[in-house]
C-alpha cells in the first residue's frame, strides 16, 4: 500500500492512517496487517455491530529522522476507538516485537497515535486482557528505547489506555487532546451533574484537556493542532533520548503529591497547577 | 446490522485494490478489488436495517456509470446515499491511480 496523499495540514483531521502517514519520513509509509488481510473483530457482527476491516488500529512501519519506526494508530471514529481483542492485538504485538528487537540491539521507535475511550465494551475482558499486554510491553519497552505517546484529539485518551499513555515514556498532546482516567460523561453519570458537569467544556479542558495536563506535568509537550508541529515534537522526543526516571518510576514523587491535596475543598484547574507547579518538570 | 449482497454484470477488469473511509458514524469503508470473474459482486454489512431499496438503488447508478469487475465490501455506519456514491467514486478513482 502506498501512503495516502497529504494536503491538509491540522493533525486531527487525518485518519489514523493519514496520521500515521504523515508522522514518518517522507515515503516511507508500510502498513502492516493492512486493510485487506481483515484482521477484523470476530465479536462485533454477532452482537450487531458492523466491524471495521482494520478493527480501528493502523500498524505502519517506516522510518523517524531515517530511524527504523513503528507508528500504532487508534481510529477514533470508529467505536470511538475501543479497544478489543484484535485492536489491542495489534498494539500489543508491534510492541512485543520492539522489545525484542530492541534487546538484540536493533531498536526502532515505537509511537502510539493515542484517540480511545479506552476498552470497547463489546468485548470486555479480552480488552481488558489486551491492555494488559499493552501495558507491560511499554513498561518493559521503555527499558530500551523511549516509547512517545501522542494525545491529540478530538476523541482524547480514557480509561486503560490513559494508564498506556501515562506510560509512555514522552507525551505529546494538542490544546484539543484531553487525558484522563474516566471521561467527562461517565463521571457525571456514576457521580452526578453536581460532581462534574460534562457540557462544561470549559471546565473539561481545564481539568483534563492538554494544555493543562502539560502544565502539571502529566504529558511532555503541548503543541498546535498541526501536522508538521506533532511529527516536530515526536522527532524531539525522541532526539533527546529517554527521560532520566519514567514517570512510571516516580510513585514516591506522585505518593506526595496526591498527599498535599486536601480533599474536603473542592479543587479546580488552576488551584492544582498551583500545588503541581506550572510546566515544572523535573524528570 | 444488517448483511446485503448484490450481484451485477461486468467486463472491465480492475487493475488495483484500493480502501477508502471509516466505519464511523454517517460514514463507511469500501474495500474494492479485482474480481476473478466477469462480475462484480458487493457485499454490504450496514449499521441501519431496512434501506436494502436504497442501497439497490445506489448501486445500480454506480454500475450502470462503471463496468467494473469488481469485488467491493462495504462496512457503514450509517451513510447517507450521498456519501456511500462518494466513497465508491474514490475508491475507483484510487483504483486507478
Amino acid at each position: 500500500m502506498t501512503a495516502p496523499v497529504q494536503t491538509r495540514t491540522k493533525f486531527t483531521e487525518l485518519s489514523a492512517r493519514e496520521r500515521a502517514a504523515a508522522l514518518l519520513d517522507h515515503g516511507t509509509f508500510r502498513e502492516l496487517i493492512g486493510p485487506f488481510e481483515r484482521l477484523e473483530s470476530p465479536h462485533l457482527e454477532p452482537q450487531g455491530v458492523v466491524p471495521a476491516c482494520d478493527d480501528g488500529v493502523v500498524v505502519a512501519r517506516g522510518d523517524l529522522d531515517g530511524e527504523r519506526a513503528v507508528v500504532l494508530a487508534v481510529e477514533g471514529l470508529f467505536q470511538g476507538g475501543g479497544i478489543g481483542e484484535v485492536s489491542g492485538a495489534k498494539i500489543a504485538g508491534p510492541l512485543e516485537l520492539a522489545l525484542r528487537d530492541a534487546e538484540r540491539g536493533h531498536p526502532i521507535r515505537p509511537v502510539l497515535l493515542l484517540e480511545t475511550g479506552g476498552i470497547r465494551l463489546q468485548e470486555a475482558n479480552l480488552g481488558l486482557l489486551a491492555l494488559a499486554e499493552v501495558h507491560a510491553a511499554i513498561v518493559a519497552l521503555c527499558r530500551h528505547v523511549p516509547v512517545v505517546g501522542v494525545v491529540a484529539g478530538l476523541v482524547g485518551c480514557f480509561g486503560g489506555m490513559a494508564i498506556a499513555a501515562g506510560l509512555c515514556s514522552h507525551l505529546v498532546m494538542t490544546r484539543e487532546g484531553r487525558l484522563g482516567l474516566n471521561g467527562p460523561q461517565v463521571i457525571e453519570q456514576e457521580a452526578g451533574v453536581a460532581e462534574l458537569d460534562s457540557e462544561d467544556r470549559r471546565l473539561i479542558w481545564g481539568t483534563i484537556g492538554g494544555e493543562q495536563r502539560t502544565a502539571t506535568g502529566v504529558a511532555d509537550a503541548l503543541v498546535e493542532d498541526d501536522v508538521a508541529k506533532v511529527a516536530e515534537a515526536v522527532r524531539a522526543a525522541f532526539a533527546a533520548g529517554p527521560p532520566a526516571e519514567h514517570r512510571s518510576a516516580q510513585v514516591g514523587r506522585y505518593e506526595a503529591r496526591l498527599a498535599e491535596i486536601d480533599t474536603s475543598e473542592p479543587l479546580d484547574g488552576s488551584a492544582l497547577r498551583a500545588l503541581w507547579g506550572d510546566g515544572e518538570d523535573d524528570r | 446490522m444488517e448483511t446485503l449482497s448484490f450481484d451485477y454484470p461486468a467486463s472491465q477488469p480492475v487493475s488495483r485494490r484500493a480502501h477508502v473511509g471509516v466505519v464511523g458514524s454517517g460514514d463507511l469503508e469500501v474495500l474494492l478489488e479485482p474480481s476473478l470473474e466477469e462480475q462484480a459482486h458487493v457485499t454490504v454489512r450496514t449499521s441501519a436495517d431496512g434501506f436494502g431499496e436504497v442501497w439497490q438503488a445506489v448501486l445500480d447508478r454506480f454500475f450502470a456509470r462503471n463496468d467494473l469487475a469488481a469485488a467491493i465490501e462495504i462496512n457503514d455506519a450509517g451513510a447517507t446515499p450521498g456519501t456511500v456514491a462518494l466513497r465508491l467514486a474514490q475508491a475507483v478513482e484510487e483504483s486507478r491511480s
